[in-house]
C-alpha cells in the first residue's frame, strides 16, 4: 500500500507537467497580445516591446514554457497583472474558503446521498422510496444557481434564517453547501440505491441472514461496504464537477473563493491568475483522485493495486 | 420406524407461495417430512422442485414479499417455526439451525476475513468477547482440516480455494454446535475430489456432535454416500419418503423409478441415457391431477384428474401415487396396494 501510493505520487508528475501545459497554453491561445493588454490601451511600441522582454513573451515558446515550470515547481505562478501581488498569494487568500465549500458540499452530498439511498433500497417500491427517487430526480435537473437563488429567497430573505451572502461562520456555509452538493446528493442517492440492491441480493448477505443477524447488522456491516465501491466511484467523480461548481456558488452568494477570483481574472483579462487558478483546482483533482483509488484499495482487498 | 421422541424437526404439508404479478408460484405445496436426531435425511428432486425453498422456509428465509408460507407447521423440538417472531428465529438461525449453501465462492461476504465471519456467530450466539471468539473460530477451522488456521483466519475469502471456502462456511454453520445442519447442494460446484473430501468431514462432525443433517441434493450418489432416510420431491409436492437403502432397492413412485433409471451405469453397456420425457410443470399452473401425470409411463384418467394423497406404508415409508391404491385401474402389474 505504502509502496503503492509512493509511485502513484511519482506517477503525477507526467500528469502535472501536461496540467500545467495545457494551462500554459491558455495564454498563447487568448486572442491578443498581453503586452498589449497590460501596457494598456494607446501604450508606445516602445513600452510594448519593454514590456514583451519583461514578461519573457520574446523567448522561443518552448523557453517560455520550460521558465515557466521552472517558476511553478519553485511556487512562482507569477504576478496578477491587475493587483500586481504574487498570484501564489492571492490563491492562498481565496483557497480556504474554497475548500470549507467544497468540504461542506461533499459532506451534504455524502451523507445525505447514502442515508437517502440506503432508506430507499432497505424500503424498495415503499412511499418514502418513491419521494426520494423523485427528489433525487429534481436535485439532479436543477440548476445550481436557481436552486441558490431560491434558497436565498425562502431562507435568508424571507425566513431571514441564515445570511444572504458572504463567508465566515458554520450560518453562511450551509444554505451554498446545500446549493453545491444538492446535485451530487442526488446522484449519490440514486447510485447507492441501485449498488444496495444488487449487494442485498447476494449470496453472502442469505448467509449473514442464516447466521441470525439483525437486519441492522446485515445493512450497516455486510451491505453497505460492499456497496461502497460504485459510490466512491461516483463521488470521486462529483468532487470533480464540485470544484467546477464552486465558481457558480461563489459568485451567487459571494463568497471570496478561488473560483470567484478566477471568474473576475477572466473578466478582467488577468491572465496569471487563470493560470494560477486553474494549475491549483487540477492538483487538487488529481489527489483527490489518488485518494479515490486508495479507499477503493482500503474497502475491496481483492482489487490488487500492483 | 424410530420412536416419535426421537424427532426433532417434523415438516407437515408445507406451503411456501410466491404472490408475483404473473400469479402465484406454488413452489413448495405439500411437503412432509420428519428428521430424528443425529440422522441425515437426503431431500432430492431435480432443479425447481422446491427443495431449496423447503430448506428456506425452514430457517424462515424467504424473502417477503413475494414469498409467504401459506400452510402447514414446521415443527422443530415440538415448537411451530411458522409461528415464531422473528426475534425468536434470530435466536434460532446459525445457533440451533445451521445453513450452508450450494455456492462457496459466493456465499462468503468478500470484504471481511473468514475468521472475523466465523467469530461473528459465536459473539452473537455464545455472548463471546473478541479475543475468545476469534480463539474459537481459529479452533474450528482447525476442525474442518485447515492447514495453518491462525494466518488463514486472517485472510480474506478470495484467497482461499472452493473447498477451503466450503470447509469455512461449515466451520461457521457449526461454530455454535448446532442440532441440524441444512445442506444445499453443499458439494455440486466442487472438484469431484473435493466432494468427496467434504462429506467425509460432514459425517465425521455429525458423529463428533450427534447432529441431524438434511441434505438437500440432485445427485443420488450423494444420497447413497450419505443418507438415512429421503424424501423425493417433484414440483413443489414430495412424492416418495423411505430409507436410502429402499429408495435404491425398491424405488415406488414412477419419478424415483425414472430418476434411477437415468443415472448413468458403468456396468451396461447402454447406447443412450434414459431421460424421462417433458418437462417439470410451470408452479404458475400446476395440473390439476398428479403433478408427474403428463410425463408418467403409467397414468390414466385418474391419475390427470385427481391429486393422490401421500400414503404410509407400515414401515413408515410413504408415497404418492395411485397405482399403490386399491382405486388404480391402470394395467400395472406389479404395483401393490399401500396398507393403510
Amino acid at each position: 500500500m505504502f509502496v503503492y501510493i509512493i509511485r502513484r505520487l511519482l506517477q503525477m508528475i507526467p500528469v502535472l507537467l501536461g496540467v500545467i501545459l495545457v494551462v500554459f497554453l491558455i495564454m498563447q491561445m487568448v486572442p491578443g497580445d498581453p503586452a498589449v493588454l497590460l501596457a494598456g490601451e494607446g501604450a508606445s511600441a516602445e513600452t510594448i516591446a519593454k514590456m514583451r522582454t519583461q514578461l519573457g513573451l520574446d523567448q522561443p515558446i518552448m523557453v517560455q514554457y520550460a521558465q515557466y515550470v521552472f517558476n511553478v515547481f519553485q511556487g512562482d505562478l507569477g504576478t496578477s497583472l491587475r493587483s500586481n501581488l504574487p498570484v501564489w498569494d492571492e490563491i492562498m487568500a481565496r483557497l480556504p474558503a474554497t475548500i470549507e465549500l467544497a468540504l461542506a458540499s461533499i459532506f451534504v452530498t455524502v451523507v445525505l446521498g447514502m442515508i437517502a439511498g440506503i432508506v430507499s433500497a432497505t424500503k424498495q417500491y415503499s412511499a418514502a422510496d418513491i419521494t426520494i427517487m423523485v427528489i433525487a430526480l429534481l436535485g439532479v435537473s436543477l440548476p445550481s444557481f436557481w436552486l441558490g437563488l431560491s434558497l436565498i429567497y425562502t431562507f435568508s430573505v424571507k425566513l431571514q434564517l441564515f445570511p444572504v451572502a458572504g463567508w465566515g461562520t458554520w450560518k453562511h456555509m450551509i444554505l451554498p453547501a446545500i446549493t453545491l452538493g444538492t446535485a451530487g446528493a442526488a446522484i449519490v442517492a440514486r447510485m447507492t440505491r441501485s449498488s444496495m440492491l444488487d449487494v442485498v441480493r447476494q449470496d453472502y448477505i442469505r448467509t449473514a441472514k442464516a447466521k441470525g443477524l439483525r437486519e441492522t447488522v446485515i445493512i450497516y456491516k455486510h451491505a453497505l461496504k460492499n456497496a461502497l465501491i460504485p459510490i466512491i466511484t461516483v463521488v470521486g467523480l462529483q468532487f470533480g464537477f464540485l470544484l467546477g461548481g464552486t465558481v457558480l456558488v461563489e459568485s451567487v452568494f459571494a463568497i471570496n473563493g478561488l473560483g470567484r477570483l478566477i471568474v473576475d481574472a477572466i473578466r478582467m483579462r488577468d491572465l496569471p491568475v487563470v493560470q494560477g487558478g486553474v494549475l491549483i483546482a487540477s492538483i487538487i483533482f488529481v489527489f483527490v483522485n489518488l485518494l479515490v483509488d486508495v479507499l477503493y484499495r482500503y474497502f475491496n482487498k481483492r482489487i490488487d493495486l500492483n | 420406524m424410530p420412536e416419535q421422541q426421537d424427532i426433532i424437526l417434523d415438516v407437515r404439508n408445507l406451503q411456501t407461495h410466491f404472490f408475483t404479478d404473473d400469479g402465484v408460484s406454488k413452489a413448495v405445496d405439500g411437503v412432509d417430512f420428519s428428521l430424528n436426531r443425529g440422522e441425515t435425511l437426503g431431500l432430492v428432486g431435480e432443479s425447481g422442485c422446491g427443495k431449496s425453498i423447503t430448506s428456506l422456509s425452514i430457517l424462515r428465509l424467504i424473502a417477503s414479499p413475494p414469498g409467504k408460507i401459506v400452510g402447514g407447521e414446521i415443527l422443530f423440538k415440538g415448537q411451530d417455526l411458522t409461528k415464531k417472531s422473528e426475534a425468536d428465529m434470530r435466536t434460532i438461525r446459525g445457533n440451533e439451525i445451521s445453513m450452508i449453501f450450494q455456492e462457496p465462492m459466493t456465499s462468503l461476504n468478500p470484504v471481511y476475513s473468514v475468521g472475523e465471519q466465523i467469530a461473528e456467530v459465536l459473539r452473537l450466539h455464545q455472548n463471546m468477547g473478541r479475543k475468545e471468539a476469534w480463539d474459537k473460530a481459529v479452533d474450528m477451522l482447525r476442525l474442518v482440516g485447515i492447514p495453518s488456521p491462525e494466518k488463514r483466519a486472517t485472510q480474506e475469502p478470495h484467497e482461499l480455494s472452493g473447498g477451503m471456502r466450503q470447509r469455512v462456511m461449515i466451520a461457521m454453520a457449526l461454530a455454535c454446535r448446532p442440532e441440524i445442519l441444512i445442506a444445499d447442494e453443499p458439494t455440486t460446484a466442487l472438484d469431484v475430489t473435493i466432494q468427496a473430501q467434504i462429506l467425509e468431514l460432514m459425517k465425521k462432525l455429525q458423529v463428533e456432535m450427534g447432529m441431524s443433517i438434511i441434505m438437500i441434493t440432485h445427485d443420488l450418489g450423494v444420497v447413497a454416500e450419505t443418507c438415512d432416510r429421503v424424501a423425493v420431491m417433484y414440483a413443489g409436492k414430495v412424492v416418495e419418503y423411505t430409507t436410502a437403502q429402499n429408495l435404491f432397492a425398491n424405488p415406488r413412485h414412477p419419478y424415483t423409478v425414472g430418476l434411477m433409471n437415468s443415472l448413468p451405469r458403468l456396468d451396461e453397456d447402454v447406447e443412450e441415457l434414459q431421460a424421462i420425457k417433458g418437462n417439470v410443470p410451470s408452479p404458475f399452473n400446476m395440473p390439476v391431477g398428479c403433478r408427474f401425470a403428463p410425463r408418467c409411463p403409467h397414468a390414466t384418467e385418474l391419475c390427470n384428474t385427481k391429486l393422490p394423497e401421500l400414503l404410509a406404508y407400515a414401515d413408515g415409508s410413504k408415497v404418492r401415487c395411485w397405482m399403490y391404491t386399491s382405486e388404480w385401474d391402470g394395467d400395472t402389474k406389479t404395483a401393490t396396494e399401500v396398507g393403510v
